[in-house]
C-alpha cells in the first residue's frame, strides 16, 4: 500500500546486490553460529536438572 | 493537542520456593518484599515496617463505559492486608493475589519506562537475595519474569498511559485494539506450545506471544477471568475530570529492553495520534480471533480480515502505523511522547518492521520470540530433539528465570538501551520529570513523617496537628523543576507545607 511504501526507507536490495555480498553474509553467518555454539555450551551447564519435575512443578496462581 | 503521554509498568511475577514442595505463593511474596524492605537500599529509613500504600481512591470496580458492571462480572478486589510498600524511587512494591508486584513511577517517556522497568528487575534480584537468609538451608525464592505457567494461568504486565478525558472511548477502543492485536509481532516473550484445551505441541508448537491465548473478549473490566483486550477500569488516580489512565492488559512482560521500548513508544505514539486527530483507523474485524492468529503465526506472513472484506498481515497494519505516525510528528512535533525519545521510538519502530520483514532471525538481539526461538532450535539442533521433548519446556521457563546466573534470556544477548549503572541509581532515585518526583524525595528526606502514600497524594504526620493530606492530581507536576528547590531547601516537613500552600 502506498503509505507503507513512503515509510520504507531501506527496501528490500535486489537479488544481485544479495549475490555479491555472499561471502561477506557467510562469514558473519559462521560467527553467529560460533556464539550460538557458545551460548548452548554455556545453556547446556545451567539448564534445570529433571526438566520435567521442573517444568510439571511450575504452577502459579491466576494473577492481575 | 495531545497530553504528555505519562506512562506506567506493572509486572506480577511468577514466584517459586525451591528445595521444599511445602510453601505458598503468597506467604513466599511476603517473605521475599518484606526481606527487600528490610535492606539497607530497600528501606526509607532504620523503620520496621515499610511506608504504607494508602488505599482511599482504589477503585478498581469503576469502568470507563460508564455502566455498572454486569452481575456476572466481579470488580477485582482490592487486598488492604498484604504487603504493600512504597519506594523512595517511586514505585509501589507488594503482593497481589498470590505474586509479587512492581508497579513502576509514572514516567514522562518510553526510555524512562524502560530504565525503571530494569530497575524492576533489579530490586527483584535483590530481592530475591535478601530472601535466602530468612529461608532455611535449602531452600531458595526464584522469581520469573514471565506471564504464564504455561498451564492455564495467566499473570500480567500492564501498561498505563494518561489520556485526555475528552476522548471518546469508543474511539480509545478502536485504535487500542488494532495495535494490540498486531503489536504482538515485536512485543511477544515467545511461548513452547499452547495453553488452548484440544491443541496440540504439534498443532502449535512455539508462538509469539505469552498472553494472546488468555484473552476471551474485546472490551472489558475484568482482569482475572475472561479477559479483555481493552479493559475499562476507569481509575485515573489523577484529576479525572481532565484525565483518564488507560490500564493496558494485553502486554508480555519483556526481557528484551527494546521490546519494552517499542511496546510502550509506539502505544503511546499512536495514544498521542487518537488526541491529535491524526489517526485513520484500520478496524480489525474480529479481534479476539485475530489476536490468536497473530500470536500463533511465526512466518508473519497470515493475513487478518478488517474493514470492508479486506485482509492485511499484522505487519502491514504495523507499517501503516508508522507510516501515519510520521506523517502525525511531522504535522504536531513529538512534544507528547517526548522529542528525542520520540525519534528515536519512529527509527526503531521501522528497523524493527523493516527486520521482521526481511528475517525475523536477525532481531534476536531485539525481540524476545525471536531470541527463545533461536535458543530452543538450536538446542533441538545439537540434541536431535523435537518441540516435545521436555527440556524445551524448560528452557522456555528459564529463559525467564531473574537469576543472573540462571537467565537465558541474560545470556541470549540482547541489546541494552539503559546503562546497569543508571538503572542501579534508579533503584533509589525517582524519575526527576513527573510527580513520582515528589514522592520519592518526601519519602528520601521526610520518612519520619509520611505516614502513607499512594499515586495521587502523600499523608504526612507533622506533629500535634491532625494529619494532612497532600494530592497530587497532576501527574506531569511535582517534578524537580517545580519543586526541586523547595524539597532541597525544607528542612522539615512543615515548612515544606507551609511553603507549597499545601
Amino acid at each position: 500500500m502506498a503509505d507503507r511504501e513512503q515509510v520504507r526507507k531501506n527496501p528490500p536490495r535486489p537479488q544481485e546486490e544479495a549475490a555479491e555480498e555472499a561471502p561477506a553474509g557467510s562469514e558473519q553467518g559462521e560467527a553467529l553460529k560460533a556464539e550460538l555454539d557458545d551460548l548452548l555450551d554455556e545453556i547446556d551447564e545451567v539448564l534445570e536438572t529433571n526438566a520435567e519435575d521442573f517444568v510439571k512443578s511450575y504452577i502459579q496462581k491466576g494473577g492481575e | 493537542m495531545a497530553l504528555p503521554k505519562i506512562v506506567g509498568i506493572e509486572t506480577e511475577f511468577g514466584i517459586m520456593v525451591r528445595g521444599t514442595l511445602d510453601w505458598n505463593p503468597v506467604s513466599a511474596s511476603s517473605l521475599l518484599i518484606n526481606a527487600y524492605v528490610g535492606t539497607e537500599v530497600g528501606s526509607v529509613d532504620d523503620r520496621a515496617a515499610p511506608i504504607a500504600w494508602d488505599f482511599i481512591d482504589e477503585m478498581p470496580g469503576a469502568d470507563a463505559r460508564d455502566i455498572m458492571p454486569p452481575e456476572f462480572a466481579m470488580p477485582p478486589e482490592v487486598e488492604t492486608h498484604l504487603v504493600n510498600a512504597v519506594l523512595t524511587n517511586g514505585a509501589r512494591y507488594y503482593v497481589d493475589h498470590a505474586h509479587p508486584e512492581l508497579s513502576s513511577p509514572e514516567c514522562r517517556d518510553a526510555l524512562s519506562v524502560v530504565l525503571y522497568d530494569r530497575a524492576a528487575e533489579l530490586i527483584l534480584v535483590d530481592s530475591m537475595e535478601a530472601a535466602a537468609s530468612a529461608l532455611p538451608d535449602g531452600q531458595e525464592i526464584v522469581i520469573y519474569k514471565d506471564n504464564s505457567d504455561r498451564k492455564g494461568n495467566a499473570y500480567g504486565c500492564h501498561e498505563n498511559y494518561l489520556l485526555d478525558r475528552n476522548l471518546p472511548f469508543g474511539q480509545i477502543i478502536t485504535a487500542a485494539t488494532t495495535h494490540f492485536v498486531t503489536r504482538q509481532v515485536f512485543t511477544g516473550s515467545g511461548k513452547v506450545g499452547s495453553e488452548l484445551p484440544g491443541v496440540s505441541r504439534s498443532d502449535i508448537p512455539f508462538q509469539l506471544t505469552q498472553r494472546a491465548e488468555h484473552f476471551e473478549e474485546e472490551v472489558g473490566l475484568e482482569t482475572t477471568l475472561k479477559r479483555p483486550i481493552v479493559n475499562t477500569r476507569d481509575e485515573p488516580h489523577a484529576d479525572s475530570q481532565k484525565y483518564r489512565r488507560l490500564h493496558v492488559i494485553v502486554g508480555d512482560a519483556n526481557l528484551s529492553q527494546v521490546a519494552t521500548f517499542l511496546k510502550v513508544g509506539t502505544s503511546a505514539i499512536v495514544f498521542a495520534m487518537l488526541e491529535d486527530e491524526a489517526l485513520e483507523h484500520v478496524v480489525i474485524d474480529d479481534p479476539v480471533p485475530a489476536m490468536h492468529h497473530v500470536s500463533h503465526d511465526v512466518s508473519l506472513s497470515k493475513p487478518i480480515s478488517v474493514a470492508d472484506g479486506k485482509t492485511m498481515t499484522a505487519l502491514e497494519v504495523q507499517w501503516e502505523l508508522l507510516g501515519q505516525a510520521e506523517r502525525w510528528a511531522d504535522r504536531h512535533g513529538l512534544d507528547a511522547v517526548g522529542e528525542d525519545c520520540g525519534k528515536l521510538v519512529l527509527e526503531r519502530w521501522e528497523e524493527m518492521l523493516t527486520g521482521l520483514e526481511a528475517d525475523p532471525a536477525s532481531l534476536s538481539g531485539q525481540v524476545d520470540w525471536v531470541a527463545k526461538k533461536r535458543i530452543l532450535e538450536g538446542f533441538m539442533d545439537r540434541h536431535d530433539c523435537g518441540w516435545d521433548d521436555s527440556r524445551l519446556g524448560a528452557l522456555d521457563l528459564q529463559y525467564h528465570d531473574l537469576r543472573p546466573s540462571k537467565s537465558l534470556a541474560a545470556k541470549a544477548g540482547l541489546e541494552s538501551l539503559v546503562d546497569d549503572a543508571d538503572a542501579k541509581v534508579a533503584i533509589t532515585e525517582p524519575p526527576t520529570d513527573t510527580r513520582a518526583y515528589f514522592r520519592g524525595k518526601c519519602l528520601q528526606k521526610y520518612a519520619d513523617s509520611v505516614v502513607a502514600a499512594n499515586w495521587d497524594s502523600i499523608v504526612f504526620d507533622v506533629g500535634d496537628d491532625p494529619l494532612r493530606r497532600v494530592p497530587m492530581l497532576e501527574p506531569a507536576r511535582g517534578t524537580v523543576e517545580h519543586v526541586g528547590t523547595i524539597l532541597e531547601e525544607s528542612e522539615t516537613v512543615s515548612e515544606l507545607l507551609d511553603r507549597l500552600g499545601a
